[in-house]
């Protein structure tokens, strides 16, 4: 039983960043309208932009954190500005090329630039677990629980109460009528896209310290935010918050009972399922498919 | 007409190693076959059906692997292992097709990925059938069996080279029918229209599942002649930097051509070959992933198509497989 709990209580703390990746991605298809292969890789960005600030420049911590959300949302603008601009009315299946191109340059340019060696971010929390009754967690694992949840309700808020996200919802509704009414949507895709970006370096700012940094850390994450957005259903920001924690849980639960080696399996298992038997997500308002 | 330059096409490349010595350039040339019967395979799905698989590496492994098991554990002759090495992938492809009968587009993509994924973390960790990341060394060469002769062993360059030769001739043979057949149509007319097509009585489920078999049993043509080359099967073969190979000479080549895959594949084999001394991996890497992008702005159909519209039109070309065959000395 306590050790259920346990599992469960990780499944948690690593849902809350597999629901922030997922969150970033499924804006991006569901307003967008492109598949961001590159998305791990934006996540890989904010990792090892953690790590130069704090090794680099000896930046404090939670400032090296903002810097990399920062910097993550800076490459998303000038993604869409260089390259998706040029490529607006595009089929989808262009634009999904072209972040395919983006994840490999990007993937092997961080390569030439880190080396193949894992490095590990040092952070200031103590690494003595706190113990809560029948289970213990390590500070550090609750600091990056709080902070993805703040962003999750925080990004919840933007979208829904704000003009900004406004604006962004009338646009990928209605480009014309939008525009018409005095949006300028060409910010608001580019917006969009440094927003999914930034969340996503949010993610990898945030387990970078929890895990091990190396270059191809961003193919793992990419699989795990579609696996989210697959649950969710693709352009669902609930859905996608909430496939985040089942995922996470799942994960621990068959890492837990049934073999480490097919930790990751979980998530691929999940997408093959959701495909066969309820393809618009868990979570679906019968809209959005295919 | 079409059939006299095919032969004499196909005659001039199987001279090939009667007056190329370098054994270094006949290597090459042989990975460019291989990676030309997987490029023809992923065009099927990608160029035809208009459905992108980004899983196409697992077909690739799964042939690979079906046959170096057949003939390791289970001491069958390569030709058994070539049954194996079809049918494997083929059911998987035709799993595959069944599940995507309702999906379509990005739901497609990662279905495919995800069942690479599932088929590459299976050999990595059951360790009893694929003997893990070690992989399975002692792959049988192949040998043509001739009666009352014995055997005459195709272990060398220059014979496996002839072998890469009919199975590449084979796959485009096979890919050609296909396309200009009620099957090609029928594809097309999915890919343009799902609906309209479907109005008119093309049952989708049957095509798309049908395109899905025969590329993914061609994928495993590609893995068992890779097994018996290399003679050594390891998880690597289901490492998605092939998928992303094919996927980058199916896009650059032309999609939805015969011949684009055969230039693609000749072109991002030779090209690396080629920058091999000059760069690091990780460089060509990146430049794949620059080149990939770059093709997009400036040839968004393709090598073949855009050269195809250069030439002097000497007759309306139907824009199906106008282009003659490739070489593939590139």
């Amino acid at each position: 039983m306590d050790q259920l709990l346990q599992h469960l209580l990780n499944g948690l703390l690593l849902g809350s960043t597999y629901a922030l990746l997922g969150i970033g991605l499924t804006l991006v298809f569901g307003l967008m309208n492109v598949v961001n292969f590159a998305h791990g890789e934006f996540y890989t960005l904010g990792a090892y932009a953690t790590f130069a600030a704090l090794i680099g420049a000896h930046v404090p911590f939670f400032l090296a954190i903002a810097l990399a959300i920062a910097l993550g949302a800076a490459a998303g603008a000038v993604t869409d500005r260089v390259l998706l601009r040029p490529l607006r009315g595009e089929s989808i299946d262009t634009t999904m090329l072209l972040m395919i191109g983006l994840w490999i340059a990007m993937q092997n340019a961080e390569l030439l630039v880190w080396g193949g060696v894992a490095k590990s971010v040092p952070t200031p929390f103590p690494t003595a677990p706190l113990v809560l009754g029948p289970v213990s967690v390590a500070p550090l694992r609750v600091f990056v629980f709080v902070v993805a949840a703040a962003l999750i309700a925080g990004a919840h808020l933007l979208l829904s109460r704000t003009r900004l996200g406004r604006a962004m919802r009338a646009t990928f509704q209605d480009r014309e009528t939008a525009a018409l009414m005095g949006v300028r949507i060409e910010r608001v895709h580019t917006i969009t896209f440094a927003f999914g970006a930034g969340l996503a370096a949010a993610a990898g700012a945030l387990l970078g310290p929890v895990f091990l940094l190396y270059p191809s850390m961003g193919d793992l994450a990419s699989l795990k935010a579609f696996s989210v957005v697959i649950l969710g259903g693709l352009g669902n920001f609930g859905g996608a918050a909430l496939g985040g924690l089942v995922l996470g849980i799942a994960e621990e639960l068959g890492a837990g009972y049934v073999s480490s080696g097919y930790r990751d399996a979980v998530g691929f298992a999940m997408i093959v399922l959701m495909l066969l038997v309820r393809p618009a997500g868990l979570f679906a308002r019968a809209e959005r498919v295919g | 007409m079409r059939r006299a330059g095919g032969i004499a096409v196909l005659a001039a490349l199987a001279s090939v190693p009667l007056w190329l010595g370098n054994p270094y350039h006949l290597h090459v040339l042989i990975m460019a076959g291989i990676f030309s019967v997987l490029a023809l395979s992923l065009n099927l799905l990608l160029g035809y059906a208009g459905q992108l698989s980004l899983g196409h590496a697992a077909f690739f492994g799964l042939g690979a692997y079906a046959t170096a098991l057949g003939t390791v554990k289970l001491g069958w002759s390569p030709w058994a292992g070539l049954v194996l090495a079809l049918v494997v992938p083929g059911l998987a492809g035709w799993a595959v097709g069944r599940i995507a009968l309702r999906i379509r587009g990005a739901y497609f993509v990662l279905l495919t990925v995800s069942f690479a994924g599932v088929i590459s973390l299976i050999s990595v960790n059951w360790m009893e059938l694929t003997n893990g990341p070690l992989g399975i060394p002692g792959v049988p060469a192949l040998a043509l069996p001739l009666p009352g002769l014995g055997e005459w062993p195709l272990r060398r360059k220059p014979a496996f080279y002839g072998v890469m030769l009919a199975a590449a001739a084979l796959s485009y043979l096979v890919c050609a029918r296909l396309v200009r057949s009620r099957v090609g149509r029928a594809l097309v007319a999915l890919r343009e229209n799902e609906t309209l097509a479907e109005s008119v009585g093309i049952d989708a489920t049957h095509y798309l599942v049908l395109a899905t078999v025969v590329s993914a049993a061609m994928a495993g043509l590609g893995g068992w002649l890779y097994a018996h080359y290399t003679r050594f099967v390891s998880p690597e073969v289901f490492l998605f930097g092939y998928t992303v190979t094919m996927v980058i000479m199916v896009v650059a080549g032309g999609k939805g051509t015969l011949a684009g895959p055969v230039v693609g594949a000749a072109l991002f084999t030779a090209l690396p070959e080629a920058l091999r001394e000059a760069t690091s991996w990780q460089w060509q890497m990146l430049a794949y992933g620059v080149i990939l992008m770059l093709v997009l702005y400036f040839l968004p159909r393709g090598i073949v198509p855009a050269l195809s519209a250069w030439a002097p039109r000497r007759k309306p070309s139907p824009g199906v497989g106008g282009a003659p065959p490739a070489r593939e000395s590139a």
